[in-house]
């Protein structure tokens, strides 16, 4: 090795401390980009792989009840290569040991066995044999979450005839790696389940024999989607169709789709802080090493180093900060990318995951801190190869301090000298003075965008679950019932209160604009299920009017006052109108709201209720799960009390998780910026502060210069931190929008002045590490040493 | 203790040699047109006030620094015509500094000093070998830190002679070594110049070091005041100060 080699690594392990300080900062940046990128391309690719060997349907359709001969008719259409029918239904199922009415999809598997197009992944057992009237597959979750083996056995009860279904085997589908009940929030495998039955059994239930009520379609690869979904709904319009779709408003696609444009806008807002933060932080400690190492500089150029070799020395200190960072980076974003990858298969039901050893996240991630670190010292290694030799080993001039008009009006103030010491090397030094609070204010801004975070869910839950839905439990009925059925509804055992809503999927367009959605309509006065608006009043849609929710309403570009025009995808071809009395603040799903009698009038149809919503005496529940399980109008369950819970849960362990992880990263950031500025500041002062010792200031009055200054630094990053954080946070919020939900730009003072408060207190921390090394200060050595 | 040989080869050669610093508001004439040969294995001393220039025109013909104008020859190769490049290249193979404050990098140990310069250099000696010229045989793997002024210098001596360099520049040496390091110092500065001929030049502030000299330069306002011949040296032994 030679000796320059040798300096390097001497003089890095003498710098540990700030190295360690740094890389901890850079690592924090590898590890997220690595995460985030390896993550978005994991999904990215399993998703894609996973569509393609399972032959993921491109267009969906459902109708009420089509002739299977039509099926000719929607093959011949340009551009579709294969299109399936099936029956898709829902059915209610009572599983042994489970006091909860569970509700399900049914799903027809072809005669042939198994589907051509969303071909399911058998886990277990075996699909249904096609001529059996009694078997059944289920997606894994259900049957895991259920404690279902092949060979079990539950009752179904499919269009109002019960049946037990035997369990063959369980399987994962393409259409479902995120499965979510009807009008659930979250995933809940425990009380839904996919089911797939032969389709002789489904046609039988529902009286579906030469008939179908969904269809998927592939297409060929340059096939114009928009075109073929116009033909389909065309054929399909006489038969109910509900409007045909592509993979975009396929649920499961599109909440994956929400969680990979979460990761990407993740990974393009957070890594740049850290990395911005560390080339800073090389700037600074290499700068001040080239400072003290100028007479050395000076003479390994009169040796004969060239200009080159002397920068690529300095370049290399950084580099291995960089390398420290990066190894540090990828063992903890390896371990977060696993810990990721376990909390995605608990939301996301992947046969497998394609995380292959993602090289280009480590590549890219190590590539970025090499350059930061290499960006950061770059100024400071260039100025140590411009130096003249003999420039260089003459000592440095001293700091120009001049009487500004600042420093006039500050001697004014008749403040103590150290006071003076700390105003005057903030001023001497304003560039570094201003990056050092800037790196401060970002472990601020970080804070206060994790809180953002946990705050905006708080409003979301408050807004949904305690302001809008404030029922115990929902019962759907699909296709609808008469609304007297709501008497019979309060009738059943533990039900205190019962109200009727009906949902209707429409399409609404403004102008050139268009939108496919559910119409809600309630009757005025609704008090279980509730519209609230941007002030938090309590309204109801004016009879004769539409209200939008405020993302809806950006959609379509309508503001109250324009008329909106509607269609039920009923083949009646009716369009209607209706103005705009309002927008409603909502963070989930796209409402649009109208009065019940309304949206009777439109559909011309007689009242009627496709939803209830109950307020339920608690200690009746089995009795009334014992009812719901024997009612083959219901479609659909939502418990809402069980929702709320597993919501709040699920949020408290992620917040807690997130904040520990942001509190320590902003003590990170905090910690490398503080410890290294006062480090850099005690070299720097060493004499000065050596000489006031000299001069009888005490060690308490001397470390006030060092603390006082790094503290001031730390409060003026206060603000400017608060601000930065609003802004990152408003990023994030606005990253994460989707069709799905949005999340709400909510600030709280709590969130700033926890932020402020972990912030001060981690630079207090690093200023008092630095002071200890002041307290065993050697006097005479330091006024000794050359300058 | 001759003068050198006849006819000796010119290792140096100065016309009108300048360098002023301009700090805005003055001009100061470091050099104010300097003319002067350097020999061939010669021992020069280069004496003056502070500011006389002494230390311009050493970092010049060491190639640390550039004229304003004027010419400097080293052998045939005019200096005064290098860029930064040409001017490393040039101290790399050919000159040895030694100056007051020894300038050891203080993570590296005496040895390893060395190393910096025979990593780089052409031909080196070892950096045992140069350091066992020095007579700190003994002291290879001491830190800097844990020698004192005359073995750091004698470090730094080592460092400047282990290239073998045609010439050694040498400001100011012993400036900060009591009489007997100094000593010590000038005795290994002149046993390299008799053993290896390596044309060496020493800045002082000692006059009585003028005595150990072939040659010496006076210095005063940039310009040479005088030179003399020494009929006769002594050993750095019978220096006193």
């Amino acid at each position: 090795m030679n000796a320059l080699d040798k300096k390097l690594l001497r003089d890095f392990r003498r710098l540990w401390a700030q190295a360690l300080a740094i890389a901890l900062v850079l690592a924090c940046g590898v590890a997220i980009l690595m995460t985030t990128f390896g993550m978005y391309g994991a999904l990215e690719d399993t998703r894609a792989a996973y569509y393609e060997r399972n032959r993921f349907a491109d267009v969906f359709a459902a109708a009420n009840r089509a002739p299977d001969s039509i099926l000719s008719e929607i093959r011949a259409i340009p551009g579709v290569r294969q299109a399936e029918a099936r029956v898709v239904k829902h059915v209610i199922l009572n599983v042994p040991g489970r006091l909860e009415t569970v509700t399900g999809q049914m799903i027809s598997l072809p005669e042939t066995g198994a589907p051509l197009l969303n071909r399911p992944v058998l886990r277990s057992g075996r699909l249904p044999d096609p001529a059996a009237t009694g078997e059944v597959a289920v997606n894994a979750p259900f049957a895991e979450a259920n404690g279902l083996r092949p060979g079990d056995s539950f009752t179904a009860n499919m269009g109002g005839r019960k049946r037990v279904l035997t369990l063959t085997g369980t399987l994962l589908s393409p259409e479902f790696i995120y499965t979510i009940g009807p009008g659930a929030m979250m995933p809940d495998a425990e009380t839904f389940g996919i089911l797939f039955v032969p389709a002789r059994v489904a046609d039988a239930a529902f009286d579906m024999q030469g008939a179908f009520n969904d269809v998927t379609l592939k297409l060929d690869p340059r096939a114009p989607e928009a075109q073929v979904i116009d033909r389909l709904d065309i054929l399909l319009d006489p038969y109910g169709g509900t409007g045909a779709h592509g993979r975009d408003s396929q649920t499961s696609h599109s909440f994956v789709d929400a969680e990979i444009e979460q990761l990407r806008s993740t990974a393009i807002i957070l890594p740049p802080i850290f990395f911005g933060i560390t080339a800073f932080l090389v700037g600074m400690v290499i700068g001040r090493i080239i400072a003290l190492e100028r007479a050395e500089i000076g003479l390994l150029k009169a040796i004969g180093y060239s200009d080159v070799e002397i920068c690529v020395h300095y370049l290399m200190l950084a580099g291995l900060v960089a390398v420290v960072g990066t190894l540090l980076g990828w063992a903890v974003g390896t371990w977060l990318s696993g810990a990721l990858a376990r909390l995605y298969a608990q939301f996301f039901d992947f046969p497998y995951l394609i995380y292959r050893v993602a090289y280009d996240a480590y590549a890219i991630s190590g590539l970025l801190a090499l350059a930061s670190a290499a960006l950061g010292a770059a100024r400071s290694a260039l100025h140590a190869a411009r130096l003249a030799p003999a420039t260089a080993m003459s000592p440095p001039a001293p700091p120009r301090f001049s009487r500004g008009l600042l420093d006039r009006a500050l001697s004014r103030l008749r403040l103590s000298q150290p006071v003076m010491m700390i105003l005057r090397s903030l001023m001497r030094w304003p560039v570094r003075s201003g990056l050092t609070t800037l790196g401060l204010s970002l472990a601020v801004a970080v804070l206060v965008a994790s809180s953002f975070f946990s705050d905006a869910l708080d409003t979301i839950l408050d807004k949904a679950f305690y302001q809008s839905n404030r029922q115990d439990a929902m019962l759907l009925f699909s296709p609808g019932l008469r609304d007297d059925a709501l008497q019979d509804v309060t009738n059943l055992p533990g039900v205190l209160m019962a109200e009727g809503q009906q949902f209707q999927p429409a399409t609404l367009r403004h102008g050139h604009l268009e939108k496919d959605t559910a119409l809600e309509a309630r009757p005025p006065g609704a008090d279980l299920s509730r519209i609230v608006d941007a002030a938090g009043h309590v309204i109801d849609a004016p009879p004769g009017a539409i209200l939008l929710s405020e993302r809806l309403a950006a959609h379509l570009e309508a503001r109250p006052g324009d008329v909106v025009a509607i269609e039920f995808p009923d083949g009646r071809d009716e369009i209607h109108h209706l103005p705009v009395a309002g927008l409603v603040t909502q963070y989930v799903g796209l409402g649009a709201y109208v009065d019940s009698t309304t949206l009777d009038r439109l559909k011309r149809q007689s009242p009627r209720i496709t939803a209830a919503n109950l307020l339920i005496d608690d200690a009746a529940l089995p009795q009334l799960h014992a009812v719901l399980k024997d009612t083959p109008e219901l479609s659909g369950l939502v418990m809402l009390t069980r929702m709320r819970r597993s919501f709040e849960d699920t949020i408290r362990r992620n917040v807690t998780t997130m904040t520990t992880v942001y509190i320590s990263i902003a003590m990170l950031i905090t910690v490398g910026v503080a410890y290294n500025g006062a480090r850099i500041q005690l070299s720097e002062r060493a004499r000065e502060l050596a000489s006031l010792r000299i001069l009888g200031f005490t060690r308490g009055e001397v470390s006030f210069v060092l603390i006082g200054e790094t503290m001031l630094l730390a409060l003026l990053a206060q603000p400017l931190g608060w601000a930065l954080g609003g802004v990152i946070a408003s990023a994030l919020a606005r990253g994460s929008a989707s069709d799905l939900y949005s999340v709400p730009l909510v600030l709280e003072p709590a969130g700033f002045a926890r932020a402020s408060l972990v912030v001060l207190a981690a630079s207090l921390g690093a200023a008092l590490l630095v002071r200890r090394r002041l307290d065993r200060l050697d006097l005479v050595a330091v006024m000794k040493t050359r300058e | 203790m001759s003068a050198p040989a006849a006819a000796p080869e010119t290792m140096f050669r100065t016309e009108g040699l300048t360098k002023v610093y301009d700090s805005g508001l003055t001009k100061v004439h470091a050099l104010a047109g300097v003319d002067l040969e350097l020999y061939g294995g010669e021992l020069s001393v280069l004496l003056g006030p502070s500011g006389s220039g002494k230390s311009t025109l050493l970092n010049i013909l060491g190639g640390l620094d550039h004229a304003s104008a004027g010419h400097v020859w080293f052998r045939d190769l005019e200096l005064t015509g290098l860029g930064d490049r040409g001017l490393t290249r040039y101290r790399r193979d050919h000159v040895g500094f030694v100056f007051q404050f020894y300038n050891l990098v203080a993570s590296l140990t005496a040895r390893e000093n060395v190393q910096l310069v025979t990593d780089v250099a052409r031909d080196p000696m070892s950096p045992d070998e140069a350091l066992e010229q020095v007579g700190l045989g003994s002291r290879m793997d001491h830190f800097p830190a844990e020698m004192s002024g005359g073995e750091q210098q004698r470090v730094a001596i080592a460092r400047a002679i282990a290239k073998r360099p045609e010439v050694l520049l040498c400001d100011e040496p012993t400036g900060a070594l009591d009489s007997k390091t100094g000593v010590q110092v000038l005795e290994a500065l002149r046993d390299i110049n008799e053993r290896l001929g390596t044309t060496t030049a020493v800045i002082t502030h000692n006059a009585e070091i003028r005595r150990m000299a072939h040659r010496v330069i006076w210095f005063r306002d940039g310009h040479i005041e005088r030179i003399e011949t020494n009929a006769e040296r002594i050993a750095p032994a019978d220096i006193h100060w």
